[in-house]
């Protein structure tokens, strides 16, 4: 439990950084890198979805829309309102927070299959609202993007995107490890320990849980805008409902409640289709075996499972 | 002056009075104990005090504040913190964290300090830290310090929500059943943590179903039966009414 508030945040962001340095050297194609751009993207989202799963005991099976949305918002101010791509993601972003804070009000309420239930309509009606508002969004066909351009650099080519996908990366464990650890991360890891045992000293479930909430969507937008500038055309089938659920099954399968466990989830679900490409036609129920033969054997995901395996090695499991 | 004042609180359930027409004071610094055989509505009473449930009619009065109908987490701002009869621990955190979010309100917890962990953060975090440890070992919880919750015992647990509570700083604190379900050296020991916490000066109302445990540390003691009033006074004048003995001798006999 809480293994990655036990790894010394310092190791545990440098052992990150080495892998991200080093894992260029493996790679055995540059087609790899557009791979692990995408690896690194959804590692960002799911390091901000395990802070609302895992920490905040919340569900969402609809934060692929919230990816969507910022993606679109990126598109369609940049192509059509000639907005600089830095201040239409930032734009894009404030705007998924409203709607996130905005929905969460009613819906957070809720708790388990409710919120799931609440949360999955949020996910598809973002998705058939690209879908059918063409006018807007290209419809079912796409749009294309623009590239990133900050200060007259242009992010361009995958191994650039690598790096500035990477240090992103890096950058969004820092600041979630650095709310798990604050007393502001105690209390919404208390709002999924007891709601009723938080808020008779004093933590405000509610807020918590609004604020968790958004600030995960804001994650997912943010990161659905350099996709979109990345890849150079976009589809309303990037927040479908299936997108939602591989983000979920991505933390899960990473560790609940472990920040480095779910940039673990994403990397290995995004590269492993690639890895069983040899299976074709069966890739996606070998995946679908993995994912239950993990969850049977280690239901506290990967990291967690395999950090207590090795402290009950050592001998070093915590004794009262 | 009352520290805590009833005034006429009533709850129904769909027809059925759990609390009726109740009214009583609590005198700051004071062990308050509310006794009455199962079912009498003693931990109705304690949730309606503690914002769990709302009442149907009546006030609750906090430092002559009007806090009928607040939300806990209000309660605990204004100072009244609480235990639960069956636990409401954070058993997905360590028994430390446990208590450290008692401290909730004495921290930093705005949101862009925390996303950059500004040193003041960690300095009061570790201040918290070292206090809560001391908090734990006052409440006898030294073994413990380093445990995760989900590794405690039922009787340390019970003394882990104690020292979450205080943890809060509460003028008041409501404990509910501090002696259900423990031994009886566990029951005595959890007697002597009451009273050391009184002696901080702490006003402590406790909701208990054994009779003799309340007796030897209680100032006071309200008697219910059936949501109402059955006698008030100190032990030795509640132990003495013979309606108090006929309801709970008679329901325990």
């Amino acid at each position: 439990m809480n293994t990655a508030l036990r790894t010394p945040r310092v190791a545990g962001l440098g052992a990150l950084a080495l892998v991200l340095a080093l894992a260029p050297l493996s790679f055995p194609n540059a087609y790899f890198y557009d791979v692990a751009v995408n690896a690194l993207f959804n590692a960002i989202v799911c390091v901000g979805l395990n802070l609302l799963i895992g920490y905040g005991g919340q569900i969402s099976l609809g934060h692929a829309g919230f990816f969507a949305l910022g993606a679109y918002g990126s598109a369609i101010l940049t192509t059509r309102f000639g907005l600089p791509p830095l201040a239409a993601m930032l734009a894009s972003a404030a705007a998924v927070g409203l709607l996130a804070f905005a929905v969460g009000r009613p819906i957070l309420r809720l708790k388990g299959h409710y919120l799931a239930m609440a949360t999955l309509g949020i996910g598809i009606i973002i998705h058939i609202v690209l879908k059918t508002e063409s006018w807007l969004t290209g419809g079912p066909d796409g749009m294309g993007v623009d590239p990133f351009r900050v200060a007259g650099l242009e992010v361009a080519g995958d191994r650039m995107w690598y790096w500035v996908a990477a240090a992103l990366l890096l950058l969004a464990v820092w600041v979630a490890l650095n709310l798990i650890d604050s007393p502001l991360g105690r209390a919404l890891r208390a709002v999924h320990g007891s709601e009723t045992g938080a808020e008779v000293v004093g933590v405000d479930t509610g807020r918590y849980k609004m604020l968790v909430f958004v600030v995960s969507a804001v994650f997912a937008s943010l990161v659905g805008s350099l996709f979109a500038h990345k890849n150079g055309f976009i589809t309303p089938d990037i927040g479908s409902f299936f997108r939602s659920i591989e983000l979920v099954t991505m933390v899960v399968l990473g560790g609940m409640a472990s920040t480095f466990g779910a940039v673990l989830g994403a990397f290995i679900l995004t590269l492993l289709p690639q890895l069983l490409a040899a299976f074709e036609d069966y890739e996606a129920m070998v995946l679908g075996a993995i994912m239950m033969g993990t969850m049977i054997f280690m239901p506290k995901g990967l990291l967690p499972s395999l950090a207590l395996l090795l402290a009950r090695r050592k001998g070093g499991e915590a004794r009262p | 002056m009352t520290l805590l004042r009833v005034d006429g609180l009533s709850k129904e359930f769909g027809g059925v009075h759990a609390v009726e027409n109740l009214s009583f004071a609590v005198n700051p610094g004071t062990i308050h104990s509310i006794i009455g055989p199962n079912g009498a509505g003693k931990t109705t009473l304690f949730n309606l005090i503690t914002g769990i449930y709302t009442p149907s009619s009546g006030r609750i009065l906090f430092e002559d504040r009007d806090i009928t109908a607040k939300r806990p987490f209000e309660l605990a701002r204004l100072g009244m913190s609480r235990t639960f009869q069956n636990l409401q621990v954070f058993f997905n955190m360590s028994a430390l964290d446990n208590v450290m979010v008692g401290r909730h309100l004495h921290l930093d917890r705005r949101f862009i300090p925390s996303l950059f962990r500004l040193p003041s953060i960690v300095r009061a975090d570790a201040r918290a830290r070292a206090d809560c440890a001391e908090l734990m070992r006052f409440v006898g919880l030294d073994r413990y310090v380093g445990a995760e919750a989900a590794q405690m015992p039922y009787g340390a647990l019970k003394r882990l929500e104690i020292a979450r509570a205080l943890a809060a700083k509460p003028r008041l604190l409501l404990l509910d059943e501090p002696a259900a379900g423990l031994n009886a050296t566990e029951s005595r020991e959890i007697d002597e943590v009451i009273k050391k916490v009184a002696a901080t000066g702490v006003t402590v109302v406790l909701v208990e179903h054994d009779m003799k445990m309340v007796m030897g540390i209680s100032d006071h003691i309200l008697a219910l039966d059936y949501g109402r009033k059955l006698a008030e006074g100190t032990p030795a004048e509640v132990g003495a009414n013979a309606e108090v003995v006929a309801a709970y001798l008679g329901a325990e006999a």
